[in-house]
């Protein structure tokens, strides 16, 4: 009986927590200027924290290992950038094509359809090119899978790169360094609010916020739920699990879309808030930043990742740039804290492998990997397309 | 009525090595049916080809009525045919019922979106798989307090009861066991060997089992089917089996001054 309201207790516990973050997450933008940088660094670290779960679903819970993310960050920004920008001016005649937008844009030529319809247009591209990318990895096993992945999101970095030179009629596929700008500000059509993040942060923050708890909750759902068996079951024993009927094709193939869908909401997201989509904003270093932020957390434990990425991101965008980075001159040397962002990530990542491989919030499957020596990767079918 | 499972002709090469050569064999339905061999005879190969984790190198297998040869084990697995393995392959972090769970997958029709949205329809199927799962453990014999604890945490007899559990609770027509009694004593044998016959008896299995424990073969099975080699030697009810040369010979060896 004790034992029952221990667990009510805990469980309570946890809900209350919760509400309590969330509370806070909602009030925490009254408590600066509408335009302070805490804002903004708030802004990025919501996103991070949806790309870090994004890729939690494939490299968590499916374990397969992911290194190139990115990609979906850029054909999220990049769908928000063909579909809400005058980036194709012309197509749609004179009058351009609208949908449910402000009358501010309501007259500029192009397509501007509303921020909130492109994310569902990101979501089902990202998830079809998530798709495409599972493809040619299904025949393959750990490492392997990871230099693809690798592989992928340099082609499609590369082809953000130089899609000013791929050319469909008069219009460039993606203006590479030139970016593509502006962007259209969400606009929520009903209440007929448009955002303008040049004099208030708080809708995007407010947006962000929501589309974080979307993804929360999409993590916990596939978690616990037929698929997310299925992953745990395929990442721990293959010849296993696909002998007790799990298709091993589908099954990564939807860990790949899931978590190439969230990718691409946040993807959309930040390149709204960005106001411009560069091709320099998509590097290989970004995809290890956000696997960073996953294996920093805890893989596969959904409030690990949250608390990692969050961690990551606000050491990022905030402790190094706007904290600390004059302190390597007030000691007298002569450089930015910054320039040595990429070695303070290195040396934390370090640290936390050898103080607790197993992440700060590690899962309690992972962790039994890792301490007990459990799961196989001894292949004794043949792989199968 | 037509056999559960007929294989003709069936071969599996690797490199230049014949695991199986050319086994042709019947299973009748609601029957026990035994695969023995001394080690290495091709045994485990044979159930692998059978489950879809090896391709056959030629021949055929058809599971009651459907060609199967070839297919791939998530779908032999749907067609009805379940297995153990040799060497215990639970999903060691997941518990017991969850591993009971996984089994009944190919029988769940709960996709992204509906995993997603939880709708009443999934939430029903959980609720039942989840009590399914119970009822399984059960029948194979653990007690409920064992059905949450962690695979790798349970006893290696226990372990092989789960895995059991976790073949039929995908309702399986044949059940193919691999050294089910291996590492048990001789009091958990003869359990599992009583078990076996009422799974016949009471459900209308067909089983076909890999056994080096002779008392539990000859007790428990209809027909015995022996490889050596990878080739078949021998066939025929226990007796007959017991009495045959070639069989005494593959698994004693030829007298020296024959």
């Amino acid at each position: 009986m004790s034992a029952v309201l221990d667990t009510l207790k805990t469980k309570l516990g946890q809900r209350g927590l919760v509400a309590l973050a969330l509370g806070l997450a909602i009030v925490f933008p009254l408590f600066f200027d509408q335009l302070a940088t805490q804002m903004d660094v708030a802004i990025f670290v919501l996103a991070y924290v949806m790309m870090a779960l994004g890729l939690n679903i494939v490299v968590g819970f499916a374990g397969l290992l992911d290194l190139g993310y990115v990609a979906f960050y850029a054909i999220g920004a990049y769908t928000v950038g063909w579909l809400a920008s005058d980036h194709f001016t012309g197509v749609g005649g004179e009058s351009g094509i609208h949908v449910l937008v402000s009358d501010f844009v309501g007259n500029a030529s192009g397509i501007h359809i509303n921020f909130f319809v492109v994310i569902f247009a990101a979501v089902l591209i990202a998830a079809a090119l998530g798709a495409l990318i599972g493809l040619p990895t299904l025949r393959l096993r750990g490492d392997y899978i990871a230099i693809v992945t690798l592989a992928f999101g340099e082609i499609i970095g590369r082809i953000a790169l130089n899609g000013d030179e791929i050319t469909f009629g008069e219009y460039q596929l993606t203006n590479g360094q030139q970016a593509i700008s502006p962007v259209d500000q969400p606009y929520i059509p009903f209440a007929n609010f448009e955002f303008d993040s040049a004099f208030n942060l708080r809708p995007y923050y407010w947006t962000g916020l929501l589309l974080l708890c979307f993804t929360l909750f999409v993590n916990f759902r596939l978690r616990d739920s037929r698929l997310g068996r299925a992953w745990i079951a395929l990442r721990e024993d293959e010849v296993a699990a696909a002998s007790m009927g799990v298709p091993l094709v589908r099954t990564k193939l939807l860990a790949y879309a899931a978590g190439a869908s969230l990718g691409g909401i946040a993807g959309s997201f930040l390149g709204s808030y960005n106001n411009a989509i560069n091709s320099n904003q998509f590097l290989f270093s970004f995809s290890i930043f956000v696997l960073a932020m996953v294996i920093l957390g805890g893989m596969g434990s959904i409030w690990g990742v949250t608390a990692g990425a969050f961690a990551l991101a606000v050491i990022d965008r905030y402790l190094i740039p706007e904290v600390f980075d004059d302190l390597p001159s007030k000691v007298g040397l002569d450089f930015q804290l910054t320039q040595l962002s990429f070695g303070i990530f290195g040396f934390l990542l370090v640290l936390i492998m050898v103080l607790r491989p197993e992440g700060l919030f590690p899962e309690r499957r992972r962790k039994m990997e890792l301490t007990e020596g459990v799961g196989t990767d001894e292949s004794v079918f043949e792989a199968r397309g | 009525m037509t056999p559960l499972l007929e294989v003709s002709g069936v071969s599996k090469v690797f490199g230049g090595l014949v695991a199986v050569d050319d086994v042709s064999f019947e299973i009748p339905r609601k029957s026990i049916v035994s695969l023995i061999g001394p080690n290495g005879a091709g045994k485990t190969t044979f159930f692998n080809t059978l489950t879809g984790l090896y391709k056959p190198s030629s021949g055929t297998i058809v599971f009651d009525g459907v060609d199967i040869t070839a297919m791939r084990p998530d779908r032999v697995l749907a067609s009805g045919m379940a297995r153990t393995f040799q060497n215990i392959r639970l999903f060691s972090t997941m518990s017991a019922r969850e591993n009971v769970m996984v089994g009944q997958h190919a029988r769940m029709s709960g996709g992204l979106f509906g995993s997603v949205l939880r709708t009443p329809k999934v939430r029903a199927e959980e609720r039942l798989v989840h009590e399914k799962a119970g009822e399984m453990l059960e029948l194979v014999g653990l007690s409920p307090s064992q059905f949450d604890q962690t695979a790798i945490n349970l006893a290696y007899g226990d372990q092989r009861r789960v895995e059991i559990a976790r073949a039929l609770a995908s309702d399986p027509l044949l059940l193919l066991l691999d050294e089910p009694t291996a590492g048990m004593n001789p009091e958990e044998s003869a359990r599992l060997t009583r078990f076996m016959t009422r799974l016949r008896d009471e459900r209308g299995l067909t089983i076909l089992l890999i056994e080096h424990d002779m008392k539990v073969v000859m007790n428990v099975s209809e027909r015995i089917t022996v490889l050596d080699h990878g080739e078949k030697i021998a066939e025929g009810d226990p007796a007959t089996v017991r009495g045959d040369d070639r069989v005494i010979e593959a698994y004693l060896g030829k007298a020296a001054h024959d």
